[in-house]
């Protein structure tokens, strides 16, 4: 339920997301929803809620696990799911994590590639899934800002920029040619601050690790990282301390950076957000290495 | 407020604007500039600027605001922007969601693109240049896409010594021109983008200027409804869960309604009340536009996707034949008689322009007379489409008055229209029903009526083999009728040539034909090279009744070069004849023929045969 009347600008930006959310229902066979845990796959699910109610949404959830994922995530996920009933899928790239890849002696980009991009390819393949839904949104970096909101990928789940189709007023080519798919962002027009404002007027649940606490952390590449259990081995010198943090962005436990910070609920979220000095990408190790690298990991199938 | 901190105002409503501007008038910067004043830039953002400026920049030691915009990689090397990018600011009055449109070559694309959506264009002038081609462009491209405010942003005004005198000239200008275009609000501000003036904050510099900042305007300007006409809401989703809720999904396109209102569904002229507007967080007494909301009614009437609802004393057009403006967005050109996939609201249904009438000149804004439309250029055209539709003129309601179309064979978006009106059968001829049925003619014959269409280059043996099933078929006895593609050139065809538009009225024709002859009961034989999918599919459709068979002749271009019968590609290898199948003019070859007869090595009587035993098993013949 509503907390309070919602302001203009969110309330067109939620008819937008509810539209685009029946759209992609009614047009693909085979839709499924990407569940990260984040605080955008809270609000996308809360749409979610919304665009299809009485009904549930047609369409399972799908959570890609690469078994680094922080333990209050994969606590709120179930409890989540058990709540609303959702049907959830969890995959695992299990030949990945035969291979023994993992985020700290792998390396991030090899990791990413293998326990995100790779398996989330196998879990749509397997399924065979024709559209997903994600939650991403445009103002989160350079290479989005051109993204469609139906995006359509070739086979193999390629995104070539060159073959993206213009979208007019509220009609969305939803047309897929044999291999091809569709990843559907209903968050396109959302700004970070829209996300918490929304978030904060809808009551909207989000994982603890959003709110500043102390936490037990390490000082890595300008960055705070949570020693989440005892897998992170500790480089020499290195002791874990307890700091006052919060995430902005949440991932994989060893990649993703706090910032120090006293805002432990969504009011002072938001007021920090206003006078933000960093944006969110910053604490996510996968993107430090250069602009251009989320746009080439699109290329690959990133989502 | 949830807690007692003095939070800030939250916004007014969403702005959505489009800028627009020729290559190098400072639309980045401008658009940078509103970024990071607007504080939507961070510091680490920041950081990567100044290292960007220093290696890009074009702004010397000074930050280079532009290049916060250039977004993919291709794009970065070729310093080009090559599509519509979206960006976002907030201040304490409004949100705002930029279309930032490159101005180059796709620009009408991008243009329209950006334009469908935006409440509000800002046309960007370089002070030192004044009012172009492209700014007169741009402002028919906002109009013709509905747009109804429009600011002309005068920047540079720091390289004309800030002077009022050459800002007063192009304002005046521009009004002048702008008039007849039919915008309900238009206002011209001078700006220095690149250092600030008059951007986000008064300057000094511009103290002679009396109206509000850039900023200022947007933040200020009122849009007004924009979809206040007569309710419509188009059925997005039926909303079935288990149990007896019946409930249509959709999002109100225009006016509004309430519980207990009438409404009415376009088409099957069903009449209804609202019995229920359904939302997650309870149900209303009202929506108006833009609300997804389920709506249930009183009567159980039959309504799916696609479904128009409306106000039954303003109800919508309903018509297989409307006059649009059509924006074309494929290399491939629009030809009048192709058949495209038209998605207008939820409802998808097969269309094809039917008449070209005429092409706008958008430098000018005169008519000219044309037979296609290549990309990027915008016509005025009447559409046919397969099964009838309701909407409005799109000067009347923007959610069910734009359509796109879509290529049937790749699935791109192929271009865009604006419905300028319907298009009544009264106009034009009835249908009339003959009492002998094809079938009974047919039947008298012994034999059920079929297309044969031959495909292949030139000199690949259509004609011949044709000939040959022909006659066999005629020693079986068989009634039928061979068309043959330079023969019907001579007659019915004599007034057309070889340019793709001519080849595409060719094959209609003989599809028209083709069909006359099959309700006749023949079966029909034809051989034109027929090159294009699309008009391939096209001869299918207007032949549907009957069965069609398409043949690949399928002989490889070096070998019908080689037979060369007539001599033709000799000629058209010395230039004599342009547009040649296989030189200059390319021959797609089907992808799922019903039958495929390689030639090298094999005699054309075997052939005949072979398509002989294929039309026993098909049942054509006994
Ligand atoms: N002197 C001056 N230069 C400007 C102004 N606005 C933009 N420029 C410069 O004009 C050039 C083109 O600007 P840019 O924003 O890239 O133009 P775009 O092609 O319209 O996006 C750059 O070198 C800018 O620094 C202005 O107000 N005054």
């Amino acid at each position: 339920m509503r907390h309070t009347k919602l302001p203009a600008d969110l309330r067109q930006l939620e008819s937008e997301a509810i539209g685009i959310f029946r759209e992609a229902a009614a047009e693909f066979a085979r839709p499924v929803l990407l569940y990260s845990i984040g605080k955008d796959s809270s609000v996308l699910l809360h749409l979610a809620l919304k665009a299809f109610h009485p009904s549930k949404p047609p369409f399972p959830v799908l959570h890609i696990d690469t078994k680094w994922k922080f333990r209050e995530m994969i606590a709120f996920r179930d409890a989540t799911a058990k709540r609303l009933g959702l049907d959830l899928i969890v995959h695992t790239n299990q030949e990945g994590l035969d291979r023994g890849i993992d985020p700290v002696a792998s390396g991030s980009a090899l990791h990413t590639q293998v326990m995100k991009t790779e398996a989330l390819k196998q879990a749509l393949d397997r399924h065979g899934f024709d559209a997903a839904f994600g939650g991403a949104r445009r103002d989160e970096e350079k290479s989005r800002a051109k993204e469609r909101i139906f995006s359509i990928r070739g086979a193999g789940h390629s995104w070539n920029p060159r073959a993206q189709r213009p979208e007019l007023w509220r009609l969305f080519n939803t047309r897929l040619r044999p291999g091809e798919s569709m990843r559907v962002f209903p968050l396109s027009n959302w700004t970070e601050l829209d996300v918490w404002r929304y978030i904060e007027h809808e009551g909207i649940a989000v994982v603890p690790l959003y709110f500043a606490k102390e936490r037990p952390v390490v000082r890595r590449g300008g960055a705070w990282i949570m020693v989440d259990d005892d897998r992170l081995p500790l480089e020499p010198g290195e002791t874990p301390e307890r700091r006052r943090v919060r995430f902005r962005t949440l991932g994989c436990y060893p990649l993703s950076g706090a910032i120090e910070s006293e805002a432990a609920n969504v009011a002072q979220i938001i007021a920090e957000l206003r006078g933000a000095q960093v944006s969110e990408r910053q604490g996510r190790l996968i993107d430090s290495d250069g602009d251009a690298s989320m746009e080439r990991k699109k290329r690959e199938g990133y989502f | 407020m949830p807690d007692g901190n003095a939070a800030p105002a939250e916004p007014q409503g969403l702005l959505r604007f489009l800028t627009c501007g020729s290559v190098d008038d400072g639309k980045s910067t401008l658009i940078g500039r509103l970024l990071h004043d607007a504080a939507a830039i961070h510091a680490d953002q920041l950081d990567a600027l100044k290292r960007d400026s220093q290696r890009f920049g074009t702004t010397g030691a000074d930050l280079d605001l532009s290049l916060l915009l250039d977004g993919l990689e291709d794009e970065r090397q070729q310093r080009i922007t090559i599509d519509v990018a979206y960006r976002f600011f907030s201040t304490p009055r409004r949100s705002f969601i930029v279309a930032d449109t490159p101005g180059h070559e796709q620009y009408t694309r991008n243009m329209a693109t950006g334009a469908s959506t935006a409440d509000l264009a800002v046309l960007l002038v370089d002070a030192r240049k004044g009012v172009l081609v492209q700014t007169r462009r741009h402002a028919l491209i906002a109009s013709l896409l509905g747009i109804r405010h429009v600011l002309l942003a005068v920047n540079k005004l720091d390289l004309v010594g800030f002077d009022r005198g050459v800002f007063d000239a192009i304002a005046a200008d521009f009004a002048h021109f702008a008039r007849e275009l039919g915008f309900v609000s238009q206002a011209a501000i001078p700006i220095s983008a690149r250092f600030g003036d008059n951007v986000t904050a008064p300057s000094p510099r511009l103290a002679w200027h009396e109206g509000p900042t850039l900023l200022g305007h947007l933040e200020t300007v009122e849009i007004g409804p924009t979809a206040d006409g007569p309710f419509r809401f188009p059925v997005q989703w039926v909303n079935r869960p288990t149990g007896d809720f019946r409930g249509f999904s959709g999002t109100v396109a225009m006016g509004s309604i309430g519980v207990g209102d009438p409404v009415l569904a376009m088409g099957s002229d069903r009449a209804t009340r609202v019995k229920e507007i359904v939302t997650f967080d309870g149900n209303l007494t009202r929506a108006g536009p833009g609300d997804a909301v389920t709506l249930t009614v009183t009567d159980d009437i039959d309504l799916s996707r696609g479904d128009l609802l409306v106000d039954p004393a303003a109800r919508a057009e309903y018509a297989d034949q409307f006059a649009a403006h059509v924006v074309w967005f494929q290399d491939e050109r629009l030809v009048p008689g192709r058949s495209y996939w038209l998605k207008l609201g939820a409802r998808t249904v097969l269309a094809s322009v039917t008449t070209l009438k005429h092409r706008i000149d958008i430098d000018t804004g005169a008519h000219v007379a044309a037979r296609t439309l290549d990309l990027n250029e915008i016509g005025f055209c009447n559409l046919s489409t397969g099964a009838p539709i309701a909407f409005d003129p799109y000067a009347t309601g923007h959610e069910t008055g734009a359509f796109i179309l879509i290529d049937r064979y790749t699935n791109e978006t192929a271009g865009a229209g604006m419905i300028a009106f319907a298009l009544h059968r009264a106009s034009n001829i009835e249908w009339q029903a003959l009492t002998v049925s094809a079938g009974e003619r047919a039947r008298q014959k012994g034999q059920q009526p079929a297309i044969l269409w031959f495909t292949g280059l030139s000199g690949a043996g259509k004609s011949t083999i044709a000939n040959h099933l022909d006659r066999r078929l005629n020693e079986l006895g068989c009634h039928t009728m061979l068309l043959d593609g330079d023969n019907v050139r001579h007659g019915l065809n004599r007034d057309l040539g070889f340019t793709d538009t001519d080849r595409v009225e060719n094959i209609r024709r003989a599809g028209e034909v083709a069909r006359l002859m099959g309700e006749a009961g023949l079966i029909v034989i034809t051989a034109f090279i027929s090159p294009f999918r699309a008009d391939r599919r096209m001869a299918r459709e207007i032949a549907s009744p009957h069965a069609f068979l398409e043949i690949f002749v399928d002989t490889p271009l070096d070998e019908c070069r080689r037979r060369d019968p007539k001599g033709l590609y000799a000629r058209a290898a010395a230039g004599a004849i342009p547009n040649f199948t296989g030189l200059d003019s390319p021959y797609e070859a089907p992808e799922a023929p019903e039958l495929r007869l390689e030639t090298v090595g094999v005699d054309a009587e075997a052939l005949a045969d072979q398509i002989i035993q294929d039309l026993r098993r098909r049942g054509v013949i006994g």
